[in-house]
């Protein structure tokens, strides 16, 4: 009987020693939800901010049109084509890589288009919310701050991937339509993954134009240098790589180390260019002919088979290219995320 | 009374530039608070300090009990704060301006709407609640601000320079919403301002913040108190020429302690302008010897108002020290 009271006693002082812990954890995990509420709250707000602005209007007219330019120039080089000996193998897939000369493919215009895309939803994300003042008044509501960032990234990432989906299945119906040939499951997913690496690679440039616009007061600033580094990357990063390569290009007679040597060097120094890694990955998943993105020995080729690759075998293909695209974004996010997380807020500065 | 914001030895410093400089401050529940001192005081750092929206060098902050740097987000659901100069998203309306500030702050998409209603309503914007706030005037921004500010139920409202740029009608009509607000819903008011006037109209205490330190601190009554402390009366007088007879002989007079002379342009000829401390007021005196020396424009004994408060710690700093030195 003692025993049994000493121990209800004992139960009740734990309770009792419990009960604040318990107390805080409850007001925590409202805070939480609360602050749950306040993010999607910013989400929606930033996505229809996006939705009604003229600029995503004008993106959005462009790149339809590239699209329905690039479908056109698509078919008419199947149709040129004719009934070839490729038409039985990934045909479907064509209308996203072929051309007819006149205009580039599909991809070439994702490739160009979209950083452009995730650069114009991005560079005056948090510099504009400054210079108006809106963001001191923001920054003194109960969110987190970084909550705020994460906002910003998510509305515009959702939007781009809603963009692309549907130029993606856009294209994929017009194709149906026009050649009547169906895709087989293989493509399908061939194909959704090529729009899913899409948004990751716009999701690069989004977050790095997010992250000027941390670093950059000036939304004019912050634009030109993502667009200088777009430009870079696509234009002049090539011109480099050749000077590079003109440069350090083996003797014609070097022996088969050194030559395997430079090209792997050259496919590494290519390969730090994003729009390069978007480049291999967008290769491999729509044209399973390809087996490899570096060079191959004779050695290697002989006895292989001339057959496309498997679905599990591409994607393990483009694995590093894909996870250096992420890693690219996550270094960008955590830098904007440690410069933001330390600036101090005033009103307009 | 029970103390909310309680500041101690708080200091902020930039590079090599001291913002805020051992501040200790108390303002209680319920009162209003004006912080008053000239631009670049550190009176919106110290603001920014107790919302943790930056970072202090030394000492301590406590907002109703807690501290910014751990608990922001607590201290933000029961703190408002309007920044000078503030800003709305142009391109919606008031009222959705306010419903996203309440939905920020956990309130449900009806009821926020029917409160924003009901606050734009209070601060005089019911007719232009779907206007978008790029037509807004200044002052209908201010009153949106104070708006946005109370959507959320604070506890305490921060208003920084709430009567920047507002013509005098409107000044009066904000300054009346705040004491109203104070009084009947115990709302705890910090007021900062240039104004000592509009600052003086609402505010049952005042702490005036030169140069990142508070130099004064209480109602009015007592602040010019001590100003009076070195309990000296100044007489200025306006006179057209200064000649060394009436300068020996105002010298000769007992009570007077400092004399500073300036001559000014007075239309075409030049005048002087004197300026006499005394340790009694000795107008009538003064007024006969200079009437006697020469022609005397303007005499008149220098009260301790408000202005004189204003420009004794403010802009006349050093001239109160000269005279602190004299005497």
């Amino acid at each position: 009987m003692k025993q049994l009271l000493k121990l209800n006693e004992a139960r009740t002082s734990l309770k009792q020693w419990l009960q604040p812990i318990r107390k805080s954890e409850r007001s925590d995990r409202m805070q939480l939800s609360a602050s749950k509420a306040a993010f999607r709250v910013m989400v929606q707000k930033e996505f229809s901010d996006h939705i009604r602005s003229w600029r995503f209007a004008i993106l959005l007219a462009i790149i339809v049109l590239a699209c329905i330019g690039s479908i056109y120039s698509a078919i008419t080089a199947l149709q040129a084509q004719g009934s070839g000996s490729s038409a039985n193998s990934f045909l479907f897939l064509k209308i996203f890589t072929l051309s007819d000369g006149t205009i580039p493919q599909f991809t070439q215009f994702v490739a160009f288009l979209g950083p452009l895309m995730g650069i114009a939803l991005g560079f005056d994300a948090v510099n504009t919310e400054r210079s108006k003042g809106t963001l001191s008044r923001l920054i003194s509501q109960p969110i987190y701050r970084d909550d705020f960032l994460k906002a910003k990234f998510t509305a515009s990432l959702l939007l781009v991937s809603i963009v692309i989906f549907s130029l993606g299945f856009l294209v994929m119906g017009l194709g149906l339509i026009v050649i009547g040939f169906p895709p087989t499951p293989e493509e399908f997913i061939r194909v959704m993954l090529f729009l899913l690496m899409a948004v990751v690679y716009v999701g690069f440039w989004l977050n790095l134009s997010i992250l000027l616009s941390v670093r950059f007061k000036q939304a004019a600033t912050s634009a030109l240098f993502a667009i200088a580094i777009w430009i870079f990357f696509t234009v002049f990063y090539s011109i480099i790589i050749n000077l590079v390569s003109n440069a350090i290009l083996p003797d014609q007679n070097g022996t088969t180390e050194e030559i395997m040597r430079y090209y792997n060097q050259m496919d590494l120094l290519s390969r730090i260019s994003p729009a390069e890694l978007f480049g291999d990955i967008t290769t491999t998943l729509l044209m399973p002919n390809v087996r490899s993105l570096g060079v191959l020995t004779m050695e290697q080729v002989t006895l292989a088979l001339e057959s496309p690759l498997a679905l599990g075998q591409s994607i393990l293909l483009v694995w590093p290219q894909l996870t250096a695209l992420v890693a690219l974004t996550v270094i960008c996010f955590g830098l904007s995320y440690y410069w933001f997380m330390r600036q101090e807020i005033r009103a307009r500065s | 009374m029970e103390p909310v914001i309680e500041l101690t030895r708080l200091s902020k410093k930039y590079d090599h530039y001291t913002a805020v400089n051992q501040l200790d401050l108390t303002i209680y529940r319920g009162e209003v608070f004006g912080l008053l001192g000239p631009n670049g005081a550190g009176k919106t750092t110290t603001i920014l300090m107790m919302l943790g929206l930056t970072e202090r060098t030394s000492g301590d902050v406590k907002v109703l009990g807690l501290d910014p740097n751990q608990h922001a987000i607590t201290i933000k659901t029961k703190v408002g704060y309007m920044p000078d100069d503030i800003g709305f998203y142009d391109d919606r309306s008031a009222i959705d301006n306010l419903i996203y500030t309440a939905r920020l702050n956990g309130i449900k998409e009806k009821e926020a709407r029917l409160q924003a209603e009901q606050l734009l309503h209070r601060v005089g914007l019911a007719d232009a609640a779907t206007k978008k706030v790029s037509s807004f005037s200044r002052g209908m921004r201010q009153r949106l601000g104070l708006a946005d500010v109370l959507i959320k139920q604070p506890e305490i409202i921060i208003l920084d320079e709430p009567t920047l740029g507002i013509d005098p009608e409107g000044v009066r009509e904000l300054l009346e919403l705040i004491s109203q607000l104070s009084k009947e819903e115990g709302i705890t008011v910090l007021l900062c301002s240039h104004h000592l006037h509009q600052v003086q109209q609402v505010c049952d205490r005042v702490g005036l913040f030169v140069k990142g330190e508070l130099v004064a601190c209480g109602n009015i009554h007592q602040l010019s108190q001590a100003i009076n402390q070195d309990s000296l009366t100044t007489i200025e007088l306006e006179i057209k020429h200064y000649p060394a007879s009436l300068q020996a002989a105002l010298q000769e007079l007992e009570q007077v302690v400092s004399i500073q002379a300036q001559s000014q342009p007075n239309g075409e000829e030049m005048m002087t302008a004197l300026s006499i401390s005394c340790t009694e007021d000795i107008t009538p005196v003064i007024a006969k010897l200079a009437a006697e020396h020469t022609e005397l424009y303007m005499i008149h004994r220098k009260g301790y108002g408000l202005d004189d408060i204003y420009h004794q710690y403010f802009e006349g700093g050093e001239t109160r020290e000269t005279a602190l030195k004299a005497k």
